[in-house]
């Protein structure tokens, strides 16, 4: 019996450079966190892509359903209050 | 990138909606140009296809190791060999990105290792054949790599996300093979006459297979309508295939190289290389599993695959220990 088949699968984000936020860039899978970290830095960063790496089991992650984008996400078109440009501001008024 | 095991709020509770607005919505999002991604409806066949491409293309990758890899150890310097073992490395690689991006359309990693060492999957045909010197090692960077980038840049927009997200990865790894292929025949054509003689050799013998690699001619390509309507293929075989020969003349002729085909010229009216016919006979022997390496390929695949047991059963064995003792400690 070969006792890698079902090894479960991680999501791994990598962060470019100092100062970015961690990326997700693909999955894999491993027998554990740490052999999860030893492969995502070969197989996601054998360019130079990053400088840290999360790992973390795909199945601790929860998703929003893509069967209420709308809901959830169409609210906020009709709140264009919200961005700066919608204000206009006499061109006299200065560092606004 | 993001998995079927992946926790869906509510997924299960979803009402069944009518399969026909399902289906005109999801067209129109094809149509705007729009991302599928894993967890959205999608027509079964579409999913189908697309696993059946992807891991397809996934076991080329891993096959295409086999190959080049057998160089490795004559590689005539160390710098050629850095080279070489970077380029496999990748390819196993890209298989690993591959095989992610179909096990989000809800196979499973085992299902398709199975399928490909049982000799049920297909992979690309161009694998099957030997590499019979160290020029093929130069050939197949310039032109089998060369005609995969062909392949795969029109990939990296295909309408499945997982799948365009790794094309992107690969395609720009991929430009690193091909020009280290390049530079390989490069240096034999400027060397010894045996040197130029062995890259000739090499050129006569994967040029023909290399246009094989985009498939069949178009009128005779059976996945092609669905695939392009869906935007999985955005160019047909024969428009790739017209378009590499149209590149790599040039470089052939830069190198001081001639292509095997006495019907190759520059149709001045057209603007594009006429070339001759391919031999679809071999084509589709090989792709029954008649071609010179099919058995030998499969082969070396399924003694790795058993030979490296002993590792994944120790990295179980370490990972469930390790679990235990964090367990101990922590009651």
């Amino acid at each position: 019996m070969d006792d890698s088949r079902h090894w479960p699968l991680y999501e791994v984000f990598v962060r470019a450079r100092g100062g970015l936020d961690h990326k997700h860039v693909g999955s894999l899978h491993a027998a554990d966190e740490r052999m999860a970290v030893e492969h995502a830095r070969d197989l996601y960063t054998r360019r130079q892509e990053g400088v840290s790496i999360w790992v973390v089991p795909s199945k601790a992650i929860t998703a929003s359903d893509p069967g209420e984008t709308e809901s959830l996400f169409e609210p906020a078109r009709d709140k264009i209050y919200r961005h700066p440009t919608f204000y206009d501001i006499p061109d006299e008024v200065k560092t606004l | 990138m993001y998995t079927q095991e992946l926790d869906v709020r509510g997924a299960d509770s979803t009402p069944a909606a009518d399969p026909g607005v399902l289906e005109q919505h999801f067209l129109a999002r094809v149509d705007a140009e729009q991302k599928i991604e894993p967890k959205e409806w999608m027509p079964a066949r579409y999913r189908s296809m697309l696993i059946r491409q992807i891991s397809q293309h996934a076991h080329s990758e891993i096959v295409g190791m086999l190959p080049e890899g057998n160089w490795i150890t004559r590689a005539p310097t160390l710098r050629r060999k850095a080279i070489l073992i970077a380029k496999v490395q990748d390819e196993a690689g890209h298989g690993a990105y591959l095989y992610s991006a179909a096990e989000t359309l809800g196979v499973s990693r085992d299902e398709l290792i199975d399928q490909l060492l049982s000799g049920k999957a297909k992979y690309s045909s161009i694998f099957n054949y030997p590499t019979t010197t160290w020029a093929d090692v130069g050939a197949i960077g310039w032109l089998v790599d060369g005609a995969a980038i062909m392949n795969q840049i029109p990939l990296c927009r295909c309408s499945y996300g997982p799948y365009a997200r790794a094309m992107v990865r690969i395609c720009r790894e991929e430009s690193f093979h091909q020009r280290q292929g390049f530079d390989l025949m490069l240096h034999l054509a400027r060397g010894t006459a045996e040197q130029k003689a062995m890259a000739q050799d090499a050129l006569n013998r994967w040029w023909w297979p290399a246009l094989m690699m985009f498939g069949p001619p178009d009128a005779s390509s059976t996945h092609s309508g669905e695939s392009q309507r869906w935007k999985i293929k955005r160019i047909s075989n024969d428009e790739l295939r017209q378009k590499f020969v149209d590149f790599t003349v040039p470089q052939a002729n830069f190198l001081g190289l001639t292509l095997p085909d006495p019907l190759l010229r520059w149709n001045e009216t057209r603007q594009r290389h006429e070339f001759g016919p391919i031999d679809w006979n071999e084509f589709e022997q090989v792709l029954k599993g008649n071609g010179p390496c099919n058995a030998e390929r499969l082969a070396a695949r399924r003694a790795a695959h058993a030979a490296g047991a002993w590792v994944r059963d120790a990295a179980s064995a370490y990972a469930e220990k390790q679990r235990l003792r964090a367990a101990r400690q922590a009651a």
